[in-house]
């Protein structure tokens, strides 16, 4: 009886320690070769539009401060490299966890005294597609520490939840069937370093949550809206998940 | 309408060279619903021309059949230094154009 | 039934069997589509399969955006050249996808763009050349991921 314990207490632990695929890979390796070509030709890309709008917008003025992004931030190429890869993390003003976008919005606000610019909104996916392209080629690399860890253990509540009509979890497919079929498509391991992502699907680039959002409607799940804590909680737990990755941004799938 | 044009840095006197627009647009088919069951108007870039110095090398009609963000590459023979021209319209009757410089050497 | 009735039954069922399938089989031939979309893009002129070159995937990624690419042999000049490509759908709802015009300031027969495709099916290029002539070229695309008339 006491080995049967044992083993009981044994796979409680390992239940309890946050699992990567290993080995790990990018969704560019599971979608088709279309995509892949389309993503590796900077021209073609049709995600490099948003990256050429988001150029533009770093460089305009908005609110009533009339500052660009540029006038703070100066040369994006230099001033946002690496950060993307360090997203999402907690705000130090706004003491929560915010992600790209999340960013970019406090910034407006903050700084230039403007509107936040709408969830999925063609402005913000361009803002947050030219600064994430900036960290192109670099690792994720997100930090989770005391500020962060409820979060991040939050996500990991999540990603392992059970939900919808189809009463599955992240982990059924993307741990336990990466690389399997799944009708036409070949399963991922989930990794979101692609992302603002070009999806043919969608026939627009997309932001993280969309993508996410869009797995809640495939097992026939409530979606949680645009800026929810469950999708910010699961994007920390993501980003932890494919550390190491390069960042792909604006990638091309299915 | 946002649009990228890539042509080569320099070209040869009489060398073919690839030329490429894309340009962001919905093409937006008169298939598709909103929410709600409303269908989304057809509206879809339906003709664009390129000119270089001035003169007509390539045209385009085009449908819904054209995928989204639509993507387009052709020939052409580079003759003189000059000015691209591209202009094109879409069922609303909404005008793009974007322009490009060629260097031609001998 | 008595003998001769049965006899004359067999020779009623030979009889029919024995009538000409013809008009079935003309209905088969004009349910090819590109049949009358061809007469459409041409005004019934002749259109001889070849020298037009179609290059897609043989599976598509998605039905709503499938890069192609269609070339045609020619010299380019100004005495021998590709007018006109028409890009044709099987399956599309609206069937003509584009018409590009060329002329001998092209240098080379050759368009490169993304199509929407409705389901697996033929795509077919229609080019017409400076003398007049019209060739094609055709090239199959399974699709597994519709576009069109899915308003998922």
């Amino acid at each position: 009886m006491s080995a049967a314990l044992l083993l009981a207490v044994a796979s409680a632990a390992s239940a309890a320690e946050p699992r990567k695929p290993s080995p790990l890979k990018s969704g560019i390796e599971f979608t088709g070769e279309s995509a892949r070509s389309l993503q590796s030709d900077d021209f073609a890309n049709p995600g490099m539009l948003w990256v050429a709008r988001g150029e533009r917008l770093w460089n305009e003025s908005a609110g009533r401060g009339g500052k660009s992004c540029a006038g703070c931030h100066g040369d994006a190429a230099g001033s946002m490299k690496g950060v993307a890869a360090r997203y999402p993390k907690v705000d130090p003003g706004a003491a929560r966890l915010i992600d790209l976008e999340g960013r970019i919005n406090l910034c407006r606000e903050r700084s230039q005294q403007a509107a936040p610019l709408a969830h999925e909104s063609d402005a913000l996916l361009a803002l947050t597609a030219y600064v994430a392209h900036q960290s192109r080629g670099m690792p994720l690399a997100v930090t989770v520490d005391w500020q962060n860890r409820a979060d991040f253990e939050r996500g990991r509540e999540l990603y392992h939840r059970r939900i919808g009509q189809m009463n599955l979890a992240c982990t059924h497919c993307h741990d336990r069937n990466w690389g399997r079929n799944l009708g036409p498509e070949t399963i991922s391991q989930g990794h979101g370093n692609a992302f603002p992502a070009y999806r043919l699907e969608w026939q627009s680039i997309g932001s993280l949550q969309r993508r996410i959002r869009a797995c809640y409607y495939g097992l026939r799940a409530e979606m949680p809206s645009y800026g929810a804590k469950d999708l910010l909680d699961l994007e920390l737990y993501l980003a932890w998940r494919a550390g190491g990755l390069p960042v792909e941004t604006p990638g091309v799938r299915r | 309408m946002l649009a990228r044009v890539q042509l080569p840095p320099a070209a040869k006197r009489g060398e073919v060279i690839e030329v490429r627009i894309t340009i962001q647009h919905p093409m937006e088919t008169g298939f598709r619903y909103e929410l709600g069951g409303k269908p989304i108007p057809k509206n879809v870039i339906n003709r664009l021309v390129a000119r270089y110095n001035g003169a007509e090398i390539f045209s385009a009609e085009m449908g819904s059949g054209i995928a989204a963000n639509p993507y387009l590459s052709f020939f052409t023979v580079a003759d003189a230094s000059g000015e691209f021209l591209f202009e094109w319209v879409d069922d609303e009757g909404n005008r793009g154009e974007e322009h490009a410089t060629l260097t031609v050497v001998a | 039934m008595k003998t001769p009735a049965r006899r004359r039954f067999v020779a009623l069922l030979a009889g029919l069997a024995a009538v000409p399938l013809l008009p079935f089989r003309a209905a088969r031939a004009q349910a090819d589509p590109f049949t009358a979309l061809l007469k459409q893009v041409t005004g019934g002129a002749t259109v001889r399969p070849g020298r037009v070159i179609v290059d897609t995937p043989r599976l598509a990624d998605n039905g709503h955006s499938v890069p192609l690419t269609v070339s045609v042999e020619s010299p380019m000049t100004a005495a021998d050249h590709v007018r006109s490509i028409t890009l044709l759908s099987e399956r599309n709802p609206r069937p003509v996808m584009a018409t590009f015009y060329l002329g001998p300031k092209s240098g080379r027969a050759q368009v490169t763009t993304r199509v929407r495709l409705n389901g697996s099916q033929r795509v077919r290029a229609v080019a017409q050349l400076s003398d007049g002539s019209w060739w094609s070229g055709d090239a199959e695309v399974e699709v597994t991921e519709s576009a069109c008339l899915d308003a998922s």
